[in-house]
């Protein structure tokens, strides 16, 4: 099954030390959110989670009950992640309130990370109620973690309505299709004031570095590591693809070009610096 | 019920939960003959009533959970055995498995799947549409894809429940709720029950699900949780009759669903999974099944909806039961400092518990395990299930911290 891997050792040092993921004030050592979605065991998810480096995670508070012993939630407190809940299963801003304050009660935490669904086929956002929500939810004192298409007037909107980040789908939920439309994304990055973090449709390593490429903060996935034939193989290559794709923004790639460009310098000729 | 008194005759072995592992376990120890007690207060009411009984160690199969294919390969095996003694009573069914694929991408999962189960030397075989539909005339036209897994059985375990519980007889089992263990210097000696008698038993097993997790006296916590799940009991109509011969599962948009013909003109049809601690059945479940079940076979709309089901089902952190002994150097108290290790177990505990999805195709092994144990000798390839295997995880990890600290 491959080569070897060393995943224990590796991750106990961020990848991206001296550059945090900073939002809500809060310095995360990682950039990848890792959702819990689809994990075929507790203890794969558990390994799957360590592997990845994730210092936040999202879980459907729709669907994990945070007061049985052994469950999810207790994983991630034996582990010390921190959880962001979601109201994944919410069709209207009605719903998303209501489950965004079951979280708070039950986790004690005001972040919520804001998904309001038009329909079952797509599972893409409802932009009206999505903004309805995002204004509702800032009023009640809640940091909101916007899902959100990957529209940047909507996007801006989202901030304006004062969510703490923006989350832009790459591609709908669960379809591994990667980023569809790269542009709007960078769009949404050009503009922002908050953190934007590439939500959805990541199906390979190469999406994250893609999205981090693009110039997101962070990147969120779930179905791709849960659902991999070796979730911490995939985890890992996720935790390496989002550094790779940072550091890579940073440094400053060079211009595509249409004819090539010897990589060694030509003899006698003064360099063009 | 009332025939039994606390000072009777100590039993060889009392069983504490009378799920179909427990009334598996007991009645597999009274063949051996041994004095036998189930101790439960409504047996085959648990997860064990909700049950849709598919004896498939070759579809549930997860990408690696190789350990626990082999507990149920090995299962899948003794099922012949252990069910010839009950005859027709069970509804033990060697009918096959069809795997559908709803779409394309489900089909590449189960396509991915198969190349894996073929890799361990399990028996999958890819069929064309067109071949699926003569097997199966009322799957859906648009299906888009399906294996045949000929391995894959059933069993009703409404109807294995009785037979198992009147084999035992009436007089071995005790409706009563079991409180905690007994012990005795250092060994499990018997039950304690909830009104305060005790039933005192060579060896006790602790076969209850998840109650396993309030039973005073257990040396161990058991990492169970529950993960429910709804599931539906339809009568097919007379003209529609056999609605299908083989029990088909799909992939539905990547979302599992199953339909399990019975020979009564009724088919089961299961299971959501979800973690939300809610006992009542899920209208979102149920709505999600049937429309599920309907897109592989457009007929179900047609049939009569008798019941909704919804059981919690003992989850583990592997997904694979906790069976077997426990180490005595887990009985100390944690506050009389570490626990020796002497290298044996407790005297006179079995644990059966955490068998999740997997209850009816696990019995039979369940039984046999125990039964070895019982014997005293048994074989070094069920260590990987014993009860204790996360405590020896937790000091590992225990000792790795400290090394690195």
């Amino acid at each position: 099954m491959g080569t070897s891997i060393n995943t224990a050792e590796a991750t106990r040092e961020p990848l991206l030390a001296d550059d945090p993921f900073v939002v809500d004030g809060v310095a995360l050592g990682s950039r990848l959110i890792m959702g819990t979605g689809g994990a075929p065991s507790l203890d794969g998810l558990g390994d799957a989670l360590e592997a990845s480096g994730t210092e936040l995670t999202t879980v459907a508070m729709r669907r994990f009950s945070p007061a049985e012993q052994g469950s999810l939630f207790q994983l991630l407190v034996d582990k010390g992640i921190r959880v962001l809940p979601n109201t994944a299963g919410c069709f209207t801003a009605h719903d998303a309130v209501l489950t965004a304050e079951l979280a708070r009660e039950a986790l004690e935490t005001d972040w919520v990370k804001l998904e309001v669904i038009a329909d079952e086929t797509t599972l893409l956002p409802d932009p009206i109620e999505l903004a309805d929500a995002t204004e509702q939810l800032v009023g009640r004192g809640f940091k909101v973690f916007a899902y959100t298409n990957d529209d940047p007037a909507l996007a801006r909107r989202l901030e304006q309505l004062g969510a703490v980040a923006v989350m832009p789908l790459g591609a709908p939920i669960g379809t591994g299709l990667g980023i569809l439309n790269p542009h709007n994304i960078e769009l949404i990055v050009a503009r922002a004031e908050v953190p934007v973090v590439l939500d959805a449709g990541i199906g390979t390593a190469s999406d994250a570095s893609l999205a981090m490429e693009l110039g997101c903060d962070g990147v969120l996935l779930a179905t791709a590591v849960t659902r991999a034939q070796d979730p911490v193989r995939m985890a890992t290559a996720f935790r390496h693809a989002v550094a790779a794709g940072r550091l890579a923004a940073q440094a400053g790639r060079i211009p595509r070009r249409e004819h090539a460009l010897a990589s060694s310098p030509m003899e006698g000729r003064a360099q063009f610096l | 019920m009332e025939e039994y008194r606390g000072d009777a005759r100590m039993a060889d072995v009392a069983v504490i939960g009378g799920g179909v592992v427990g009334l598996g376990i007991a009645w597999e120890a009274a063949r051996s003959g041994r004095h036998v007690v189930v101790v439960d207060p409504a047996p085959g009411s648990g997860a064990s009533f909700a049950a849709a009984g598919m004896l498939a160690a070759v579809s549930e199969y997860h990408y690696q959970e190789e350990e626990l294919l082999g507990l149920m390969i090995a299962s899948a095996q003794y099922w012949p055995e252990f069910a010839s003694p009950l005859a027709a009573e069970a509804g033990y069914l060697r009918t096959p498995t069809l795997c559908i694929a709803a779409d394309a991408a489900d089909r590449q999962a189960l396509a991915d799947l198969r190349t894996v189960q073929e890799h361990y030397g399990l028996e999958v075989r890819s069929l064309s549409v067109r071949e699926a539909r003569r097997l199966e005339p009322l799957l859906a036209p648009a299906i888009s894809g399906a294996f045949e897994i000929a391995a894959d059985h059933q069993v009703d375990p409404r109807r294995l429940l009785s037979a198992l519980l009147s084999r035992l007889g009436e007089e071995r089992v005790v409706r009563e709720r079991a409180r905690g263990l007994l012990w005795e210097g250092g060994r499990v000696v018997g039950v304690r029950l909830a009104d305060g008698r005790e039933l005192r038993a060579a060896e006790t097993v602790v076969a209850n699900g998840l109650e396993a997790r309030s039973l005073e006296g257990v040396p161990v916590p058991l990492p169970l949780r529950p993960v429910h799940g709804d599931i539906l009991r339809l009568r097919v109509p007379p003209h529609l009759r056999p609605l299908l011969t083989a029990t088909v599962r799909g992939l539905v948009r990547g979302k599992p669903v199953y339909l399990v013909p019975r020979e009564d003109g009724t088919v089961v049809i299961g299971a959501t999974q979800r973690e939300d601690g809610s006992d009542g059945v899920s209208a979102g479940g149920v709505y999600e099944l049937l429309r599920d079940a309907q897109a592989l076979v457009p007929a179900v709309a047609e049939l009569e909806l008798y019941e909704m089901t919804a059981r919690a089902r003992p989850g583990t952190p592997d997904n694979a039961p906790l069976l077997g002994r426990v180490a005595a150097r887990w009985a100390g108290k944690p506050s009389e400092g570490a626990p020796t290790d002497d290298g044996g177990d407790i005297p006179g505990l079995i644990v059966a518990t955490g068998f999740f999805r997997h209850g009816v195709l696990l019995t039979p092994v369940a039984a046999r395990v125990c039964r070895e144990i019982l014997d005293g000798a048994t074989e070094e390839r069920w260590a990987a299930f014993r009860p204790d295997r996360f405590m020896d995880q937790a000091q590992r990890d225990s000792a790795a911290s400290g090394r690195t600290a």
